[in-house]
């Protein structure tokens, strides 16, 4: 129920992100979403991508350190409160959330947000339970 | 007028200092024979015996001892005494894991804090004196050394060791302290707190510095000297032998006085191992002719310098040294500790990681600091920011409890360090000495 995020290394450094999505680029993977967490001297640039073990294996060609990590990606409609209603049933029920960031998808009308909590098999099937809509990778992959 | 502690030794004649060394030469080339199995077997391999040594000028016959053998006997085996018989231990960094142990006996520390004395005196100190010693205590031989020197010349020390300069520079406001003592870069760095603090250098008492433990330039003491409206002095000394004192300049700074009659000088050719003359750079070679606990014979220190003879306008006669220019091993000096490029690797092979590795070097705001840059791996990595500054701590605490001096961890890029063949290039020194 979880999809996989490609998490990649990189040295804070001028030219490295152009490097890692001309990768991508090359080997035709479709973007989906993305997002950098950076400290002073490096940076994990967290990205969702149509396939993503191609896209590991592309990066990886081009030296770069690169895993594979399991996320949750949950539809929120456009209403106010919305995204509020899923953070509160993950904060009750006690799943603690490393990260997040979101995307729009313009066929679906809605905005899907990427979770990253400890125990995300779990933290899906609530979320699930609740009525929210949890993206497969196989729907992320045709999208 | 110039001022001796010991005169009779200080300003003997040359037939006078060789018939001293001959004397102490000869005794200690037997006890290292007698009571150190490593001595008595290196002997036996070149055939010398402790009867062949009868003057100072047989020392070329006796084979060399090197900072690696320390640690292979670590940490007593080069121990010519009981241990009932020892006074202290002290440790010094090694080119691995292990530290370099330095045994001293109730007479090694007097002679070692009689070093200091005379130092002390060279430069100027008297027994009025408040001797401010900000060199770290503790297994590093700075602290104590001075602080030994200082009380036996009869002076009154202040031993606030090294940090909270803060306090360092209220100490030299308040108490008055005349000679203060610590590495070069933090009397630089006390010398700007000064400034910083707006107080006029003239207006403390502190009127001499004895700087060492690293290297340091002419433009650093100017530098210092000014800042603090000192005069700045350089002393010598290393574990191994002694720590501070082993050598220390006078009033004229013209090069650093060897106490020769404990720790006799020679300059070699590192390739060769041949003795070489006055002026000619080589390799820095030292005997401990007078101590009984570690009786070491020809140390190699890698420090590269040359001696003179010739008597110096203070009026002593003994040996002088001039400042090593360099090492011949990748020993480097930071913030007055020695480390070695290969403790690093072998904190990160202990560490499950692979050596490939950076050092980065540099002084900013006059202390010196260190940089390690890692590559990062696939075992190492992780898509939390939380969890790769924990692997950065991990490494950065390793290599504080290994090296003993802070070093910043940074994670490259795999594949980003420079591979070259033969020997890496790993460390970068930006620091201007």
């Amino acid at each position: 129920m979880q999809i996989q995020q490609l998490s990649v290394f990189i040295e804070n450094k001028p030219g490295r992100l152009a490097e890692i999505t001309e990768a991508l680029a090359e080997a035709k993977i479709d973007i989906r979403a993305i997002s950098v967490a950076d400290t002073s001297d490096f940076g994990i640039l967290r990205v969702i991508v149509d396939r993503p073990q191609d896209a590991v294996d592309a990066l990886k060609a081009h030296g770069m350190t690169v895993s594979l990590t399991n996320v949750i990606a949950v539809g929120i409609p456009d209403v106010s409160g919305s995204f509020a209603k899923v953070v509160r049933l993950l904060s009750d029920k006690g799943f603690d959330l490393e990260y997040m960031y979101a995307f729009i998808s313009r066929d679906k009308g809605k905005a899907f947000v990427i979770v990253r909590v400890d125990q995300g098999q779990k933290a899906a099937e609530a979320l699930q339970a609740d009525g929210w809509e949890i993206l497969t990778q196989d729907v992320l992959s045709h999208m | 007028m110039p001022n001796y502690y010991q005169p009779e030794i200080e300003c003997a004649s040359r037939e006078k200092l060789r018939e001293i060394q001959s004397e102490k030469l000869v005794k200690m080339v037997k006890n290292a024979y007698e009571n150190v199995p490593f001595y008595k077997k290196k002997f036996d391999e070149l055939g010398v015996k402790p009867e062949d040594i009868k003057s100072i000028d047989d020392i070329t016959k006796l084979p060399f001892t090197e900072k690696q053998d320390l640690r292979d006997t670590y940490p007593f085996g080069l121990v010519a005494v009981p241990r009932g018989e020892l006074a202290r231990i002290h440790a010094s960094s090694g080119t691995t894991g292990k530290q370099t142990v330095v045994a001293y006996t109730k007479n090694d520390l007097d002679a070692w804090a009689t070093g200091a004395a005379r130092a002390i005196v060279a430069v100027g100190g008297r027994k009025e004196d408040l001797v401010h010693v900000s060199y770290g205590y503790g297994l590093f031989t700075g602290g104590l050394g001075l602080h030994d020197g200082a009380e036996k010349l009869g002076a009154a020390v202040i031993p606030v060791s090294s940090g909270n300069t803060n306090r360092q520079v209220q100490i030299l406001q308040d108490y008055g302290s005349d000679i203060l003592c610590c590495t070069p870069s933090y009397a630089m760095y006390i010398g700007e707190t000064v400034r910083d603090k707006g107080i006029d250098p003239k207006s403390l008492r502190v009127r001499i510095g004895i700087f060492g433990a690293e290297p340091w330039s002419e433009e650093m003491r100017h530098e210092i000297e000014k800042s603090l409206d000192i005069k700045a002095y350089d002393i010598y000394g290393l574990s191994e032998i002694a720590g501070p004192g082993v050598s220390c300049e006078c009033e004229e700074q013209a090069g650093m006085h060897v106490q020769e009659d404990y720790f006799y000088p020679e300059i070699i050719d590192p390739v060769t191992g041949q003795q070489l003359p006055d002026g000619e750079e080589g390799e820095l070679v030292f005997t401990c002719i007078g101590k009984e606990a570690l009786p070491l014979v020809r140390y190699r220190t890698r420090d590269i310098c040359s001696l003179t003879h010739e008597k110096c306008k203070c009026g002593r006669t003994t040996v002088r040294m001039h400042k090593p220019k360099g090492r011949t091993d990748d020993m480097l000096i930071i913030r007055g500790i020695n480390v070695f490029p290969s403790q690093i690797e072998s904190v990160l092979l202990d560490l499950g990681m692979d050596p490939n590795y950076r050092m980065v070097v540099d002084r900013k705001n006059n202390l010196d600091t260190l940089e390690v840059q890692v590559e990062m791996n696939s075992h190492l990595f992780s898509d939390t920011v939380r969890n790769l500054e924990k692997v950065e701590k991990r490494i950065a605490g390793a290599l504080q409890s290994t090296l003993n001096i802070a070093a910043k961890v940074t994670l490259l890029e795999p594949k980003s360090l420079q591979r070259s063949e033969g020997k890496a290039k790993r460390v970068e020194d930006l620091r201007k000495l």
